[in-house]
Order: C-alpha cells, then sequence, then structure tokens
C-alpha cells in the first residue's frame, strides 16, 4: 500500500452497537461531505434519466472468462457467477456493462499498490467485463479470490469478495459493490459490510452457491442477483416533493 | 411490491486495474473543432489532492439529444459518446476533452473515490443556466460550487474543483440526492 494507505484507514472505522467487536468502514474521514445531497426531482427528460450505451465492441472475446486471459491456467478454485441485473420493478437491465475486479487465489492485486506478501500469478489479471443479455443476466468465469488482510482493525480481514461495477438505463442507477460468498467465517467480522446498518442489505451481498450453474468437473456455480436503485427511465416523482436548498 | 436495492460498497483503492480505459477522457469526437477542456482538481477537507478518484461524467449531445455513440471500453474515437470516464493523477487533477452541452446546461457527474463508502453526484454546468430550478433553490455561496469557471481569456477551457468536504474558507461541493435512498 501507498505511504498514507493502512495508516489513515485505521482511522476509518467506528464501533456499531450489537457487530461485537466488528467495527464498521465510515471511510476516509477528511473525504467525507459534511452536507447531506440536495434532493432533486428530475423532470422527465432530464439528462440523469438517461444513460450511457454500450455495445457487443465494448467487450471483447475473453472478457468475461478470467481464467483465459493469459497463456497458462490461474491457480485457485474455477467459480462461475452469474445471476441478473434487474430495476426495482424487476424488469430486466438489457445490453449494460457489467465490470468485475478482484484479489487472485493468494489474496493480492495485480496492482502496483498491493505488495503484501502473498504471490501474484503470472497467469491471472482480475479484472473482466462482460455484457448482459435480453433476460439481463451476466456471467463471468474466474477462480476464488483469497482473503486478505486489511489494516482497517487488529486482525481484520477482508473476506473473499468481487468488485462490481454496474450501469443502469439511467445515470441515477449508477453502482458499484461487492459480492460476497456464503457461509465465510469473516463475514461478521468485515468491517466494509457492516458499514451497511441493515442486516437485510448486509445479506444482499451474499451470493448463493448453484449447482445448476456449475460446470461439470471444471467450477463451483454461485448466483447473484443486481437490484439497481434510483429512479429508472420510467420512474415519475410524486408531485409534492420539490427540489429544495442545501439543508 | 418494488426489489430492494443491492447496496453500495466502496470502490476501494484497486479499481484503476479494470475500470478506466483509453479515451475515456474524450467525448468530442478527435479533431472536432468545438472540442473544449473540462479540467479541475478533486480536494479533501484539509485541501489535499486525492489522487484516487474515479469520474464519470454524462451529458447531452450538442443538439440537446440525450443519445450518444456507444460509450464503453473500446469506443471507436470518431463519435459523440455523451460519456466520460476519467481518474485523477497523484496531483488530484483530472481533464476531459467534450463538445459543450445543448439543452440541459450541464454534465452530470458521478464521483468515486477510496474512502467514500458510497459514490456522489454532483452537476458542473457549462452554460449560463437560465432559471435552473436547483441552482435557484441554492443560497449563493453553495450555488457557486456547481457553476464552471470560464475565462475569457481562455475561451476553450472550462475549470471545476470538486471539494469533498468543506471548511470555514472553502464551501463544500454540492452533492446531488435523486431519490431512492441516500
Ligand atoms: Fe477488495
Amino acid at each position: 500500500m501507498a505511504a498514507n494507505g493502512p495508516a489513515r484507514e485505521r482511522r476509518e472505522t467506528r464501533r456499531v452497537d450489537g457487530f461485537g467487536e466488528a467495527p464498521a468502514y465510515v471511510g476516509v474521514v477528511e473525504r467525507r461531505p459534511r452536507q447531506p445531497p440536495v434532493p432533486v426531482v428530475l423532470a422527465p427528460g432530464a439528462v440523469e434519466l438517461a444513460g450511457p450505451l454500450f455495445g457487443t465492441r465494448d467487450v471483447g472475446p475473453f472478457d468475461a472468462d478470467l481464467t483465459r486471459q493469459h497463456p497458462g491456467e490461474p491457480l485457485g478454485e474455477r467459480i462461475t457467477v452469474s445471476g441478473r441485473v434487474l430495476d426495482g420493478r424487476g424488469r430486466p437491465v438489457r445490453g449494460q456493462l457489467v465490470e468485475l475486479w478482484q484479489a487472485n487465489a493468494a489474496g493480492r492485486y495485480a496492482h502496483r499498490l498491493d505488495d503484501r506478501r502473498a504471490p501474484l500469478d503470472p497467469n491471472f489479471t482480475g479484472t473482466g467485463r462482460c455484457l448482459t443479455d435480453d433476460s439481463g443476466r451476466y456471467r463471468f468465469t474466474t477462480i476464488r479470490p483469497g482473503a486478505y488482510p486489511w489494516a482497517s482493525h487488529p486482525h481484520a480481514w477482508r473476506p473473499a469478495h468481487l468488485h462490481f461495477s454496474l450501469f443502469g438505463t439511467a445515470f441515477t442507477q449508477r453502482l458499484v459493490t461487492q459480492m460476497y460468498f456464503p457461509n465465510d467465517p469473516l463475514l461478521p467480522y468485515d468491517a466494509i459490510r457492516n458499514a451497511l446498518p441493515d442486516p437485510d442489505a448486509r445479506r444482499r451481498l451474499v451470493a448463493v452457491y448453484d449447482p445448476d450453474l456449475n460446470e461439470p468437473e471444471l467450477s463451483l456455480g454461485y448466483h447473484w442477483d443486481i437490484v439497481l436503485d434510483g429512479p429508472a427511465a420510467t420512474w415519475t416523482a410524486p408531485a409534492s416533493v420539490p427540489a429544495q436548498g442545501g439543508r | 411490491m418494488p426489489l430492494a436495492p443491492t447496496p453500495s460498497q466502496t470502490i476501494g483503492p484497486y479499481f484503476a486495474m479494470a475500470l478506466p480505459f483509453p479515451g475515456g477522457a474524450d467525448l468530442a469526437p478527435a479533431g472536432h473543432p468545438d472540442a473544449v477542456t473540462l479540467h479541475g482538481y478533486v480536494l479533501d477537507g484539509p485541501g489535499a489532492p486525492v489522487p484516487d478518484a474515479l469520474l464519470e461524467f454524462w451529458q447531452a449531445a450538442p443538439d440537446g439529444s440525450p443519445a450518444g455513440a456507444a460509450a464503453g471500453p473500446r469506443r471507436d474515437g470518431d463519435a459523440f459518446t455523451g460519456f466520460a470516464r476519467v481518474s485523477t493523477g497523484e496531483d488530484g487533477h483530472y481533464a476531459l476533452r467534450t463538445l459543450l452541452p445543448g439543452g440541459a446546461p450541464y454534465l452530470a457527474l458521478c464521483l468515486f473515490a477510496r474512502g467514500l463508502p458510497h459514490h456522489l453526484f454532483t452537476r458542473v454546468y457549462v452554460r449560463p443556466p437560465g432559471d435552473d430550478p436547483l441552482l435557484a433553490a441554492l443560497p449563493a455561496e453553495r450555488r457557486a460550487t456547481l457553476l464552471a469557471a470560464h475565462d475569457a481569456a481562455r475561451p476553450r477551457s472550462y475549470r471545476f474543483d470538486v471539494r469533498l468536504q468543506g471548511d470555514e474558507h472553502h464551501a463544500e461541493t454540492v452533492f446531488l440526492h435523486f431519490g431512492g435512498a441516500p
């Protein structure tokens, strides 16, 4: 990590009642806005109710299979991760870009800032992308990432996780989040996931083991659906909520 | 009954290996005579540059239409995309090339950074906003944080700094909430 990494992040957590020794991530104190966000009601046709378009040329043939991006086979347990991207009404989000990044099986990122004592894998980069299909489905083949230590509190290790980036049909639906694996003993101790005060919200970040997604003798399948928030293109605001100034 | 949304989680420090792509800072077609530069710094509360922020911009085309060309990581560079993705350098600086939007006088901005549990939305007004309802509702010192600075001596350049946190001397950039949970 860079010099301002772990030392600064040590100050980013606070204890939350009901989580024992597990703190909750509150971010870098100096970077957090002090003012609440200003509510805006978007009129039909507002810029934020549309979003960027992506096409098949944006995704290459090996982008969704992270195990085939190098000449050799990566180390680790092969997994298939798939699910649907939906809006709040359950409608599929079609043809949108899904991006993924992750640590290797030893829990190390192929990034210059990750210099901890764990091996890099010359056959694994850990980045992927795909487009959702007509039913909103995405699918990645990769390896299960390892846990890694994170200096937010003594003995803190991040549970295995995949970083996801998603676009909806509206710019307001933009989402960056993390997917976790079921029954990971590190989950209750994870400051990042514990940043969510709602236990149901925390649960929604955990995939389900799904043998129907297994590729025989090759990979274990995990199912994870993603629901995008925010006003979708057809969302209409209640007329009684005016745009307000800085509270 | 609406489905419960998938919650946001921090982007962390390692997004740089996956998200930025070549040409991501170019919304304007290569060599377009009307292209302008929009640039600035992302700063934290004490005024230190934020070197690990990711900024995404979305805007209308010059004719006011919302549609752009395919905007993704393998864009061809000769059509207006409406979408930019750019990360800050070690000095907290970002820059992009675009065409001024028609219709709505602003670029929508979604900002991610290590240390932010959730991304932040704001707007960059690059043309006189007229009677824009959002700006009209803000006190003057906060309104100014959404207006890109334009120096007549450099007509092709616009400057917009993001201050993640204000203090007694500096106004905090206005961030926006579009409905749903903040
Ligand atoms: Fe991570």
